[in-house]
């Protein structure tokens, strides 16, 4: 029956913001949009459960509609909610199955990296990839490292306990198997400001699951991952760090929220790196940085738009002598997670993106930044820029 | 002036009016029924629709636990659509007397009612949202009825079947001759005056009929009570809550379509107040209150709307008067044997649920007035709309292509019907009321087939403007689909019928106006005066009485 801990649909007074902000909403007649998905179906849902609409798939969990709303209706919520509890689905799923695996594609593919990385791009693999398992042929996919974050890590675990003051790195698949560059970028800049890395045992936060319905599976690396993370706040500095927005969302309150988790152990000593850096910056503690002479131009994620965390990135970016920053206006780049990897929603992912990619023609700039690195890949792939993390950003202006 | 030959003359649409058209018109005789206002406009759209298993009188009134139930199993049958099978529980809380439950269980088991006692836990799984600390359940077959939808498929049924319907037309005379009753005479909206002849005329009023009877000189007093209501935004409830105890105020909750409603407070008022009649404060504090105690969530949820009805209680000598403990027993009345005037029958009394009862025995006494021989057939015969058993999956497969929700919501409301009202072409669908899923194509089957003249009228075919925002993002597409697709008569500007539904949708937010709600009708406002500048656009044409908000 009704899911008494999410009523915040009540609370909605029809005005219909939300639908405007939904990128999904304005790109595809497919979708009706936040409202009619959310509150309005609410309370069709609440009064048979097969009035579920099935265009509810549509919606990419990007949170940009709670972000419009006046009466704080967690809209995107509901949606997945929604989406997983009344929608049946076939069990059989194998691309979504190893798409939302992150963690077991990523350790397979990390030991052939070279080869994973070949084999991938070759068009006869996309071609059959398209036609077996619905992965459309023109997306990029990111590449593998070659050997993970983890085990660079445990090479110099020992220096780090070498610091004091130390925080503990979540450091998510993506850094782990695709883009080890950013986590050993993250240890240099902290370790320039005197702060120590912790890494522990963690599983995908679970925003990929979540995503392809695996919600059973999300709790289970969620618990796994509170238990694992406040187990480790006791031997240093009890905050929690990621460099990826999404992580630090899942972290934070897909867990609570969605999941119906408590997370309280790790709720407010999470936050996302530049949060982080932000406070540290306003103590005092600014790492000695030498002029970059670079121009980018900022994309703001959407997830960390929702967790409220963009203005801490655009402050550091601005303390970074010699960036000539332009802002963008804030778009959805519509890759949302795994949805650009699915045949089915290519297209309207495309098209919520174009908005963005034009944005980032006409900024001109040398590098684009953004926290994110799925928007990152999406931006890479439809635009002729390199996208870098804003960490890797202050790690190349460090003297 | 137009003059109309019958057989038969029925005044009021009501429930009771509406079957008593149909049941003739399945006779074969030729029939027209007078409502001064909108099918169910009276008493019939202002109850809380609940399908009684007859439990709630077991105790008191076995003669109308008896008709419940019998009319339960029928109506299930031939109005299926219009009727949820939800199942009903009867709860005893803490502070109320332990007795009455065995009394209760003991009176279904005479009146012949599946009553079955249930353990706390069993409740709790077939109603989770139930006050944690009730002490005993007992399960009842109780249901929900739709009114609007039972009223308009009656009509649409007797309409098919060759009788003249007439809304908007008020009875104002009727007309005697000698010892006889010929007609009546009646005055169509904008003063058409209309006189109907026929050789017999059935006064199913409801609480009007002491003012029909006074028409034709004759006597019969009405015991108005009247009865408020609360609607919560959602679906609070799956199934009928009842407490377990001596009838009284506040002790219902009842699911109907999205919402839920809570009922109801009992006030004696006078006979010259029908007109004029108004939810008050303290009633609507006694029906959260103690609905609260039934669903604790109450209290967090949004309140819609509150509205009131007038129970039409006949005082017939030998029956005890005054507030819920006179029964609610049908009354039939032969005024000829009565008070010595030939050719007019009176009913009232009863329930929604006993509607089709009360038409069966009108109509009876009709044709035996009339020398006819005609079977009744309605209670095998069924509705428009509940033809063949509905399976929402059938059709909502049938209407790939169509939002799902789109689908169930018109089957839900009209039943098979559905077929004559989605089409797979875009603009059929179109959604005008997003909160009750009404397409642009429902509305125009509304407007071309179901005897439809203003948005109110609308809003009880297809429950447009009856969610959440009460109308706040519906009623001006509907009053443009007015202009396109209404009914020739366009004396009527559709700003004015846009704002004449907004009045009415305000008159029944008004006594609620607190949390969400007021947000909401902030918003309206805003919309409609601060954008549109709808108060300020001025209408030649009069208003009517206030007739205190509407469910
Ligand atoms: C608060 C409340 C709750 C109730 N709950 C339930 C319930 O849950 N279940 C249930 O089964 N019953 C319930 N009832 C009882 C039920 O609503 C009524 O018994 C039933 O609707 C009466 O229908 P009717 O057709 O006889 O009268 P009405 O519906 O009142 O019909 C009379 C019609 O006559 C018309 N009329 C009047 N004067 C004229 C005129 N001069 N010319 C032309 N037309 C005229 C009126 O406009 C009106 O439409 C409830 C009643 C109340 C008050
Ligand atoms: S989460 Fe994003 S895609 Fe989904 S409804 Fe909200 S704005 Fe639209
Ligand atoms: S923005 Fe919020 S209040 Fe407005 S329609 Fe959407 S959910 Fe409702």
């Amino acid at each position: 029956m009704i899911n008494l801990e999410n009523i915040s649909f009540d609370h909605c007074i029809k005005c219909t913001v939300c639908t405007i902000y939904c990128p999904v909403a304005r790109n595809t007649h497919l979708f009706p949009g936040p409202k009619q998905s959310g509150p309005d179906a609410e309370r069709l849902r609440i009064k048979n459960p097969r009035l579920v609409d099935a265009s509810l798939k549509y919606c990419t969990n990007c949170k940009r509609c709670e972000i419009a709303c006046p009466s704080n209706v967690k809209i995107a919520d509901i949606i997945q909610d929604a989406k997983w509890k009344y929608t049946r689905v076939f069990w059989f799923r194998p691309r979504d199955f190893f798409m939302s695996r992150t963690d077991l594609a990523g350790s397979a593919a990390t030991m052939f990296a070279p080869l994973v990385n070949f084999v991938v791009s070759l068009t006869i693999v996309k071609l059959l990839m398209e036609f077996f398992l619905r992965i459309p042929s023109a997306r990029a996919f990111p590449t593998y490292n070659n050997g993970t974050f983890t085990s660079w890590f445990k090479k110099i675990r020992g220096h780090q306990g070498g610091f004091k003051n130390r925080v503990t790195y979540f450091h998510g698949c993506f850094v782990n198997y695709n883009k080890r560059s950013l986590g050993e970028d993250l240890v240099r800049v902290l370790n320039s400001m005197k702060i120590g890395v912790d890494v522990v045992r963690e599983k995908c936060c679970g925003v990929p699951l979540i995503a392809n319905g695996y919600l059973t599976r999300a709790r289970k690396n969620a618990r796994y991952n509170i238990a694992s993370l406040s187990e480790q706040k006791k031997s240093n500095s009890g905050i929690i760090v990621t460099t990826s927005s999404s992580c630090a969302f899942a972290l934070k309150h897909e867990y609570a929220n969605l999941l119906g988790l408590d997370n309280s152990a790790i709720y407010s000593n999470t936050e996302y790196i530049t949060k982080y850096l932000f406070d540290r910056f306003e103590d005092g503690n600014i790492p000695d940085m030498k002029p970059v002479h670079i121009r980018a131009a900022y994309h703001a994620p959407c997830h960390l738009e929702r967790l409220g965390g963009v203005m801490y990135t655009i402050d550091i970016l601005k303390r970074i002598p010699g960036l000539d920053l332009v802002i963008l206006n804030s778009e959805c780049c519509g890759i949302a997670g795994t949805y650009g990897f699915k045949k089915e929603y290519y297209k309207v992912s495309q098209d919520i993106g174009q908005h963005l990619f034009k944005l980032i023609d006409r900024a001109n700039p040398e590098y684009v930044i953004t926290d994110c690195e799925t928007c990152a890949m999406q931006i890479e792939m439809n635009t002729q820029y390199q996208v870098i993390h804003p960490v890797t950003l202050l790690a190349m202006a460090l003297k | 002036m137009r003059t109309i030959e019958t057989d038969v003359i029925i005044i009021g649409g009501g429930a009771t009016g509406a079957g008593t058209v149909r049941d003739l018109s399945l006779r074969g005789i030729r029939a027209v029924l007078v409502e001064k206002d909108d099918i169910a406009f009276g008493t019939t759209g202002r109850n809380h629709g609940l399908l009684h298993s007859g439990a709630r009188y077991a105790v008191n009134d076995l003669e109308s636990a008896r008709e419940c139930i019998s009319e339960n199993r029928i109506l299930k049958k031939i109005a299926a659509h219009c009727i949820e099978d939800t199942g009903g529980l009867f709860v005893t809380l803490p502070e109320d007397e332990r007795t009455y439950h065995d009394r209760l269980l003991e009176g279904c088991r005479q009146a012949g009612i599946k009553a079955e006692e249930i353990s706390a836990r069993e409740a709790f799984s077939i109603e989770p949202n139930l006050n944690r600390s009730i002490i005993r359940a007992i399960k009842v077959p109780d249901g929900t009825i739709d009114p609007f939808r039972l009223a308009a498929s009656n009509v649409l049924d007797a309409v098919e079947h060759g009788a003249l319907i007439l809304t908007h037309t008020r009875v104002t005379g009727v007309i005697v001759e000698g010892t006889r009753v010929a007609g009546i005479t009646c005055e169509k909206d904008p003063g058409e005056l209309i006189n109907i002849r026929g050789r017999l005329v059935i006064n199913a009023a409801g609480v009007w009929g002491q003012h029909i009877c006074s028409l034709a000189g004759i006597e019969l007093t009405m015991y108005p009570s009247k009865g408020s209501m609360v609607i919560i935004d959602y679906r609070i409830n799956g199934v009928v809550v009842n407490r377990c105890r001596k009838p009284s105020d506040g002790d219902i909750i009842v699911p109907g379509d999205t919402v839920s409603l809570i009922g109801t407070t009992s006030k004696k008022i006078d006979y010259d107040k029908i007109e004029y009649l108004n939810v008050d404060d303290d009633e609507i504090e006694v029906l959260l209150r103690d609905g609260e105690k039934l669903i604790p969530n109450l209290s967090r949820t949004r309140v819609l709307r509150a509205y009131c009805g007038v129970r039409p209680l006949v005082d017939t000598p030998g029956k005890q008067a005054g507030g819920r403990s006179i029964s609610r027993g049908i009354v039939l009345i032969d005024h000829e044997e009565r008070d010595g005037l030939e050719g007019l029958l009176t009913i009232a009394g009863g329930k929604l649920m006993t509607y089709r009862l009360m038409a069966e025995m009108a109509s009876d006494m009709t044709c035996l007035k009339l020398g006819i021989k005609a079977e009744c057939s309605t209670h095998k015969q069924p509705l428009p709309g509940s033809e063949t058993k509905i399976s929402p999956k059938k059709h909502i497969r049938a209407f790939t292509g169509i939002p799902e929700s789109v689908v169930g919501s018109t089957l839900y409301r009209h039943g098979q019907r559905v077929r004559n009202i989605l089409k797979k072409d875009k603009k059929n669908y179109r959604i005008i009321c997003e909160c009750e899923m009404v397409t642009e194509g429902e509305v125009e089957y509304a407007l071309k087939n179901l005897n439809v003249k203003d948005i109110v009228d609308l809003r009880r075919r297809t429950r447009i403007g009856m969610g959440p925002c009460q109308g706040e993002l519906c009623a001006y597409r509907a009053a443009g689909l007015f202009k396109e697709l209404g009914p020739g008569n366009q004396s009527v500007k559709s700003s004015q019928l846009l704002r004449d539904f907004l009045e009415e949708r305000w008159k029944g937010i008004k006594p609620v106006l607190w949390g969400d709600s007021l947000r909401e009708a902030e918003f309206t406002y805003w919309i409609y005066q601060g954008l549109f500048g709808l108060g300020d656009i001025d209408f030649t044409k009069r208003h009517g009485p206030d007739e205190g908000g509407d469910r």
